[in-house]
């Protein structure tokens, strides 16, 4: 990928290019999924539930939404190192590691935002659910099914600061040719043997594959609209 | 869209995604032959490992994932067992880790030279000069602005005792000329292309950088510039997790003659980076 | 199949309801018995919501209690609500009505979707996103959900508020048909003319109180407290 320009790559149909692509957004989509599998309930959970501290929780997840990093992927490089509680994995640089990384990262961005919205909608939903006897796992479902548009948009959030970010994945990835490169990483790396053209080149072609994604989200919930409402 | 079929989404859903988290990436994960190198970011952004690894790989079907980190941090990786192998520059570092029980036995593999790069104006005049010492001394008197990496790297463990021979320190004095950025070496050439600094950049790094702006060569050939590569198998009595079968081949491929010719052949525009000397 | 046991009839005593230190209601005391429907009339602001909440088991009274058929309350099994703005989950009608039969612990097989709907004359909309439903067919489709957890009891806030004449018509026919098929019919109006059209028993709350009740005849013919018959000259109007 020396003196190419990204355009002549992507032309070309460059096989590292593609692979680079491919691992970016298996990386990260995998991870959106496990955030959101681990988010979504927990920021229902709270929205619908009153306990002692919720509102310590509340303020907790929400200030966690700007975990840096670079910080969260120094905390897990340390769990999964092999002198770490965890090292006998051997997940370290691999690419697990930076899905797991990413995961813990967005995690609470998806809680967070989607408590906000399931509390909205349930303010509007609780009497008409309880006058219908619905019980508190019901709940949950209905609202995260009926508030799917605004949670699509949660996830969107998730996915994006997952995309976009470099620092986690460096470190518990390890940047490996052929195994644990991802675009971020790629840029990182051409920037630094001073190909920037080439960097924003394929910065560009990252902007992009995220714009793609966002508008594959737009299309379905159009569809989606359209028939159910 | 309804509970019912939200609540049957996540069993087939989920087992599939786990799987494919469990395989991701590549085919199988950890049986496979294997093994991590931590090594620094001079062999990897001059383009050295990325020709002489597919020919190591093509002979023994053993597949290197090379980690560029600076020799320091590649030494800790090693200490913390997250490598099989270390293959970086700085032989008094790397004779402390084996000292120190954590690698088996330290081999030299190649060396190449340290040049000093530095803006075409040339503010402390040091171009042509033939002794590096006399340089550092220049540019301290000076105060011509200078990058360091800072970052325990072998280029910066080179770089700091250029000035403790020269009887200087602006690193403790912290000197406003004096930039240490904590980072590798393709940063500190950018940064020094973006603000006319000088830096000490290993040859092959600088050949191989395309952003040189307005730098150039202006001292080299000074024999305390000469920068020795080693290669260490992490010690698998310290950390069990070591393939030494698998990354004492690779040693000693490299060592070989194969290896080393590998290393003499990799030239870019004419120039050879590296001289095998194992 | 219907459940043996039964929440009629209800019996509020001495009950009052405070929200934040204000009284909505006063010392309120009456019955709901089997029969036709009863009608819930005052002024706006008199407290005929909370008394409809309290009946259905949404609230507990500050003060007082009722009892549904000799026990406190709880399950909502036999009752059911429509609100006076109904919320529409945010799918089309017949999933909605799906949605109310299984949350009522009902099979949701396409013969009974499509029967609820036709009761309420909104088979046409089947597949139409509930939200895009106009005000008269979403206060129908509203119904259609209660009448989906087969209540023995239906309660029905202002149904009709804000509907034109034909929608308020439809709405009530369709009221009146369940009522005729057993269940029985608490709504709450401001309407004097829809509550002679359906009353079977009518209460008059003011102001929190429970001014009078009895039957239409009585009630609307004889009144006996001032303010009921202000109410019916149409002073009582807030």
């Amino acid at each position: 990928m020396n003196d190419a320009n990204a355009f002549d790559l992507i032309l070309s149909g460059d096989a590292t290019l593609f692979a680079i692509v491919a691992l970016s957004l298996e990386v990260t989509l995998l991870a959106t999924f496990f955030a959101a599998v681990a988010g979504l309930p927990f920021g229902a959970f709270v929205a619908l539930t009153r306990f002692p501290g919720r509102g310590a929780i509340i303020v907790l997840l929400n200030g966690m939404m700007g975990l840096p990093p670079v910080v969260v992927g120094l905390l897990i490089y340390l769990f999964l190192s092999r002198s770490g509680p965890l090292g006998q994995f051997g997940l370290l640089y691999t690419p697990q590691a930076m899905i797991i990384a990413q995961a813990v990262l967005i995690t609470p961005i998806i809680a967070a935002l989607s408590r906000q919205v399931i509390e909205d909608l349930w303010e509007e939903y609780r009497e008409e659910l309880t006058a219908m006897g619905v019980k508190p796992f019901g709940r949950i479902a209905t609202l995260l099914v009926d508030a799917r548009y605004s949670l699509v948009t949660v996830l969107l959030a998730g996915f994006g600061r997952a995309a976009a970010e470099v620092g986690t994945v460096m470190i518990v990835g390890g940047n490996i040719e052929g195994y644990t490169r991802v675009m971020t990483t790629a840029i990182a790396l051409e920037t630094s043997k001073g190909n920037l053209a080439l960097a924003v080149g394929l910065g560009l072609v990252l902007i992009s594959i995220i714009m793609a994604v966002n508008a594959a989200a737009w299309g379905l919930r159009h569809w989606s609209e359209s028939r159910a409402g | 869209m309804s509970e019912q079929r939200l609540s049957m989404f996540p069993r087939l859903l989920t087992r599939a995604l786990i799987a494919l988290f469990l395989f991701a990436g590549t085919s199988a994960r950890a049986e496979d032959k294997s093994i991590v190198v931590a090594s620094t970011t001079s062999t990897q952004d001059s383009g050295l490992f990325g020709t002489i690894l597919p020919l190591f790989e093509e002979k023994t079907g053993i597949k290197v994932r090379v980690i560029a980190q600076g020799t320091g941090q590649a030494l800790d990786t090693g200490r913390r067992c997250d490598a099989d192998v270390v293959f970086v520059h700085g032989k008094s570092q790397e004779e402390k880790f084996v000292g120190d029980g954590f690698g088996v036995k330290r081999l030299p593999v190649m060396y190449n030279d340290f040049v000093l790069v530095g803006p075409k104006s040339d503010p402390a005049g040091v171009k042509g000069a033939k002794d590096i010492l006399a340089a550092f001394s220049s540019i301290d008197e000076k105060g011509a602005p200078f990058v360091s990496r800072g970052d325990k790297s072998g280029t910066h463990a080179a770089e700091l005792a250029l000035w403790k021979a020269a009887d200087l320190n602006p690193a403790a004095a912290k000197a406003s000329w004096y930039r240490e950025i904590g980072q590798g070496m393709g940063a500190a050439l950018n940064m020094a292309s973006a603000t006319n600094a000088y830096t000490l950049s290993d040859r092959g790094t600088w050949i191989s950088f395309k952003n040189k702006g307005d730098l150039d060569i202006v001292v080299e050939g000074d024999n305390r510039l000469a920068n020795q590569y080693g290669v260490i198998l992490v010690n698998p009595e310290k950390c069990p997790s070591v393939k030494k079968d698998l990354g004492q081949a690779f040693i000693d491929w490299l060592i070989s003659a194969d290896g080393q010719n590998a290393i003499r052949s990799y030239k870019i525009e004419g120039q050879q980076l590296f001289f095998p000397n194992a | 199949m219907r459940a043996l046991a039964s929440d009629l009839p209800i019996r509020f005593e001495g009950v009052s309801f405070s929200v934040r230190g204000t009284a909505i209601l006063k010392n309120i005391s009456f019955s709901l018995l089997k029969g036709g429907p009863a009608i819930i009339l005052g002024p706006n602001g008199s407290g005929k919501t909370t008394v409809l909440k309290l009946a259905m088991g949404l609230l507990e009274p500050t003060s007082g209690s009722i009892v549904w058929a000799g026990h406190a309350g709880g399950i909502f099994d036999r009752r059911a609500f429509v609100f006076q703005r109904p919320v529409m989950l945010r799918r089309t009608a017949g999933a909605n009505i799906a949605y109310a039969l299984r949350a009522a612990g009902k099979p949701a097989t396409e013969a009974r979707v499509t029967h609820l709907l036709d009761t309420v004359g909104l088979a046409g909309v089947r597949t139409h996103p509930a939200r895009k439903l106009s005000g008269g067919e979403q206060q129908r489709l509203a119904l259609a959900k209660a009448m989906a957890r087969d209540p023995e009891i239906l309660f029905l806030d202002e149904p009709t508020a804000s509907l034109d004449p034909a929608a308020t018509k439809a709405v009530e026919d369709s009221i009146c048909r369940f009522s005729v098929c057993g269940t029985k019919i608490v709504m709450a109006t401001h309407d004097l003319a829809q509550a002679r059209r359906l009353a079977a028993y009518v209460l008059l709350l003011v102001n929190g109180r429970l001014v009078e009740h009895g039957p239409p005849c009585e009630f609307f013919d004889h009144p006996q407290t001032e303010e009921a018959k202000r109410f019916l000259a149409g002073e009582l109007v807030i």
